[in-house]
């Protein structure tokens, strides 16, 4: 065993004494979830099923759910598993990750067969079929729409790919996606996107409210439209950037390097606050060293 | 000293992070929060709204990014809820489901039970949908072209709260809380600007600067990251002021962390220029 394989073993070591011992010195323990038993409809006199919801301990009825704490648990040393990236690659980051990448796969694909093709495909091609198997909900008026025979071949020739001969097939549906997208995308932009642009930035260099000049406002109008048109003359390649051309495009440099600094710090925070919600996970719901939503009795 | 410094591993900079993080929030510490414009246009836009009306808010988020924009998805809630707005949930996003379940579990049912709010009357999951920006253009139009039953296949025509809805024109707030594509510039794109629906947006830090320029005129305001969330909560307490209490606004005890970790930033930055030009000063090839 090599120096650095002994002092991560140490380190595991006490991290599992320090969570046993934590576990053991106080008799409420940690990262336990707690449930209690509601009914489904608790006006009802005949139907008497319950369901299980999550309580805080504080609750009278509140009991210890196992599968909860085991997720809770899970979450946790996954967190651990994953901050450990930051140290080096190693085994832990590497499960950790797998079963991430794994999950949300078969979250995605579930939910695409569910929401697309029995939702969207099926339920309009055999309304009849959908209700007695999977869509008991649908109206008894739903007729089959067989429009939706087009996009069934198109899915059908999407796939061909995946054949060894006739790949050529799998282009035609490609080029009704592209092309209607590209179309759609082409209106709804031009509209949002650069003339509402445009015309947010037509806005009067002195704002005077209530008969009296706001100087602020007024302030920071005047940088919108001095940042808008100093950034463009930057962008600006058919007139050489020297002389006034030149003061105007490097006041845009500035302005644009105010931007990327913002965008900056902005990304700063975000890391930050998930970051600090990891960790507020780790105190709280795993070792129950703080309470912030004082949702346990005292003194746990 | 200075040899140390310029060949400082990197992961001791990663130690000294957690630790401005994880202190502040062992020592559970709060920051006084005052909103800014655009929060505060956003909180008097649902604010003013008449009891009753009805918002639609899009969960464009995951899990993953739940740490950002969860604070600002229970404070908009219970905002709805304390106005008695009727909501219309919906994602965007595969993996948006569990965090539209868990905000209707814990605003709605669990800290809001007295009011008895009924899923159908005064609420509506509708789930999820691929098709991303698609989906927002077809249920502009006809919201049972994509959606013809909610979360629990229940049909729409049989839901009190949205057996009138005919499309997004019929809404009187479109709230979408966003953490990259499909989100807050694509409600702007096919819903705000096409139609001139009232819009507002939280979105994830990293969007923030990229929403701006859409305020005024297509966005009301935006909640930028755990700050917007935190403005928000010290809007809704400055209303009502049940919600001056720390121990409900996460996005408040957030910004502590927010504090120390930001304070690290500006001093490494200030500390690796002074390595840099101590540098060049002494030649060092």
């Amino acid at each position: 065993m090599n120096r650095e394989t002994l002092g991560w073993t140490v380190v595991l070591l006490i991290g599992a004494l320090g969570l046993f011992g934590r576990a053991m010195s106080k008799p409420e323990g940690m990262g336990k979830v707690y449930i209690k038993a509601v009914r489904i409809a608790p006006d009802s006199p005949t139907d008497t099923r319950t369901t299980f919801t999550k309580v805080e301990p504080k609750d009278s009825e509140a009991i210890v759910s196992v599968p909860r704490t085991v997720g809770v648990w899970i979450a946790a040393l996954g967190t651990l598993a994953i901050f450990s990236f930051l140290y080096r690659d190693n085994v832990f980051y590497k499960l950790a990750e797998s079963v991430f990448v794994g999950v949300t796969a078969a979250w995605a694909m579930v939910l695409g067969f569910w929401e697309s093709i029995v939702d969207k495909l099926l339920r309009n091609l055999a309304p009849g079929l959908m209700r007695a198997w999977a869509l008991p909900g649908l109206s008894d008026k739903q007729e089959p729409n067989y429009l939706y025979i087009v996009p069934l071949i198109l899915g059908i020739m999407l796939l061909w790919r995946l054949v060894p001969r006739g790949a050529w097939i799998a282009r035609w549906p490609l080029a009704v996606v592209v092309g209607t997208f590209a179309g759609l995308k082409l209106v709804n932009f031009l509209d949002a996107d650069f003339v509402s642009q445009i015309r947010n930035t037509i806005i009067p260099l002195i704002v005077v409210v209530n008969g009296k000049v706001d100087p602020w406002a007024s302030l920071r109008n005047t940088g919108l439209l001095v940042g808008v048109l100093s950034s463009l003359t930057y962008f600006f390649f058919s007139v050489e950037h020297k002389g006034f051309v030149g003061n105007v495009s490097r006041v845009g440099v500035w302005f644009l390097m105010v931007t990327f600094g913002a965008s900056f710090a902005f990304t700063v925070m975000g890391r930050i606050a998930l970051l600090a919600a990891r960790v507020e996970f780790l105190f709280n719901d795993w070792l129950w060293l703080i309470d912030p939503g004082d949702k346990r009795p005292k003194g746990w | 000293m200075f040899d140390f410094l310029k060949t400082l591993d990197r992961r001791w900079i990663f130690l000294a992070m957690l630790l401005a993080v994880s202190l502040p929030i062992l020592a559970q510490k709060t920051f006084p929060e005052q909103p800014t414009l655009h929060v505060r246009n956003v909180f008097q836009k649902i604010e003013d709204l008449p009891e009753g009306s009805t918002i639609m808010i899009s969960f464009d988020y995951d899990p993953g990014t739940t740490g950002e924009l969860g604070p600002m998805t229970t404070a908009l809630l219970r905002h709805c809820c304390l106005k008695r707005h009727k909501m219309l949930f919906l994602t965007l996003f595969e993996t948006g489901s569990p965090v539209i379940d868990q905000a209707i579990k814990e605003v709605i049912e669990d800290e809001f039970a007295e009011l008895e709010l009924k899923s159908g009357e005064d609420y509506v999951n509708l789930g999820f949908k691929p098709g991303r920006e698609v989906i927002i253009a077809v249920i502009g139009l006809n919201l049972r072209q994509a959606f013809p039953s909610d979360h629990s296949r229940t049909n729409l025509d049989d839901l009190p709260l949205t057996k009138n809805i005919v499309n997004l024109q019929d809404l009187d707030l479109i709230l979408d809380l966003s953490a990259g594509y499909p989100g807050w510039k694509e409600w702007v794109q096919y819903a705000a600007s096409p139609y001139g629906i009232p819009f507002a947006a939280g979105v994830t830090a990293v969007g923030a600067p990229q929403a701006y320029p859409y305020i005024p005129g297509q966005m009301l305001g935006i909640l930028a990251a755990v700050k917007g969330a935190a403005e928000y909560e010290a809007a809704l307490g400055e209303k009502y002021p049940k919600y001056r209490d720390p121990k409900l606004n996460e996005g408040i005890r957030r910004m502590a962390p927010q504090f120390w970790g930001h304070l690290l930033v500006i001093g490494l930055i200030v500390l690796g220029n002074c390595i840099h030009f101590a540098d060049r000063w002494r030649g060092t090839p």
